[in-house]
């Protein structure tokens, strides 16, 4: 696995290669009788058309409006998320985490790119990069500040490692100003990197 | 890694798209498809200078190849072809969409039943054990021998270390922020982590 290029982390230009490689490795296993090519496409199809952080946006703006909805939220995540249809492979075990005046919350995978697929898609390449992977536990208020986001000193940062398999899901602050917002509204307000904890609204 | 320096800005993308380039979306697919088991065991098992180099979803072929090969899926032979064997035999049922499509909307769940009653309480102070396995582990290396407090009993997950899937006891576990790295930390910073029994000991 030879490579004569400067690496960046972002596959855009893939050395040609390994588009060589998995069309290869993905024949053979059609050959072999060990996958469809239907479920391929439908996998491919769901990750970019099913699920994505519209999903969780409309889950903050629920606990936004509905006070109930938000207690179901903290008592039982998975239940509470499930009751908007969003459930399946990386949700089986949710824990939402709510940003208050006093604390920020921030979810990191320090040992591989462990993120909720149902809620939130699959995540960007710098959530499973090393700088993100390495120095969120460490430097989160510099991260922050990498993101744009400033933090006062007097806000407590949480830092959620997602070691296991229970997936976390931040619940921005409801932004000022936003009283007269229906629930629709309010959810193009809430943005992926407010429900990973990188950004504030 | 989790607390280490150097590893260079962090450089969102702006409208990142889901996959970069049609053998992202292929390779993604497969490794989700194939009748393999363990497939974060293995990319772990990249080595070290390798794993740094490649692009996650290089990572991703490179572990499910693995896999592959060490699970007597495809022979070392049948991969560097890129041909089947005629002589191996070949797979009959492989799961279609529709089975696709309710493994990713339907929930399974990782709770196990447990053995034992937990040891450990909310509240509970614990130190994160020095252990140092050659193989999988999700313990990370910036907690072990550091104290924390039990936050939350989840139940019992399978435990990763010794492979056999048997269940332990998994508790969110804090950390102060200056416990990990010391007083230049913020005072009142934490990190949590979700650790299995085995990896804690009473402090």
């Amino acid at each position: 696995m030879a490579h004569d290029h400067d690496h960046h982390d972002h596959g855009q230009e893939p050395p040609s290669d390994i588009a060589l490689r998995v069309k290869a490795l993905e024949s053979l296993l059609l050959e072999k009788g060990l996958v469809d090519p239907a479920a391929l496409d439908a996998i491919v199809d769901h990750f970019e058309h099913n699920v994505g952080p519209r999903n969780g946006a409309r889950v903050v703006a629920r606990a936004w409006t509905d006070p109930a909805y938000r207690e179901r939220l903290r008592r039982d995540a998975t239940a509470a998320i499930a009751e908007l249809g969003y459930a399946g492979a990386q949700g089986e075990h949710m824990v939402a985490l709510e940003n208050t005046p006093e604390v920020h919350n921030l979810v990191v995978c320090t040992l591989c790119s462990c993120y909720p697929w149902p809620v939130l898609g699959l995540p960007p390449v710098w959530y499973k990069s090393a700088p993100y992977r390495s120095r969120a536990v460490i430097d989160p208020r510099g991260v922050l500040e990498e993101f744009g986001t400033e933090l006062p000193d007097d806000v407590a940062i949480r830092v959620w490692d997602s070691t296991a398999e229970i997936r976390y899901l931040v619940i921005p602050e409801r932004p000022a100003g936003t009283d007269a917002l229906d629930e629709e509204a309010l959810a193009a307000l809430v943005s992926r990197d407010g429900m990973i904890g990188t950004a504030r609204l | 890694m989790g607390g280490m320096h150097g590893m260079g800005p962090i450089a969102p993308e702006p409208d990142e798209p889901v996959f970069h380039a049609e053998w992202e979306r292929r390779a993604f697919a497969v490794a989700m498809m194939a009748p393999t088991r363990g497939g974060r065991y293995a990319r772990e098992r990249i080595p070290g200078p390798e794993y740094l180099r490649m692009s996650y979803y290089e990572r991703w072929l490179a572990g499910l190849c693995m896999a592959l090969v060490e699970q007597g899926v495809v022979t070392a032979e049948e991969l560097a072809r890129g041909t089947a064997d005629p002589a191996k035999p070949k797979g009959t049922k492989p799961r279609g969409p529709d089975d696709v499509r309710r493994a990713l909307t339907t929930s399974g769940s990782y709770m196990r039943e447990a053995k034992t009653a937990p040891a450990f309480s909310p509240g509970d102070r614990v130190r994160a054990r020095n252990l140092n396995p050659i193989g999988h582990t999700r313990l990370p290396r910036y907690v072990r021998g550091r104290q924390g407090v039990i936050e939350r009993h989840h139940g019992a997950q399978a435990y990763p270390d010794t492979g056999a899937g048997d269940a332990q006891a998994l508790y969110t576990v804090r950390f102060s922020a200056r416990e990990l790295w010391g007083m230049d930390a913020a005072e009142h910073d934490s990190v949590s982590l979700d650790l299995w029994e085995p990896y804690l000991e009473r402090a």
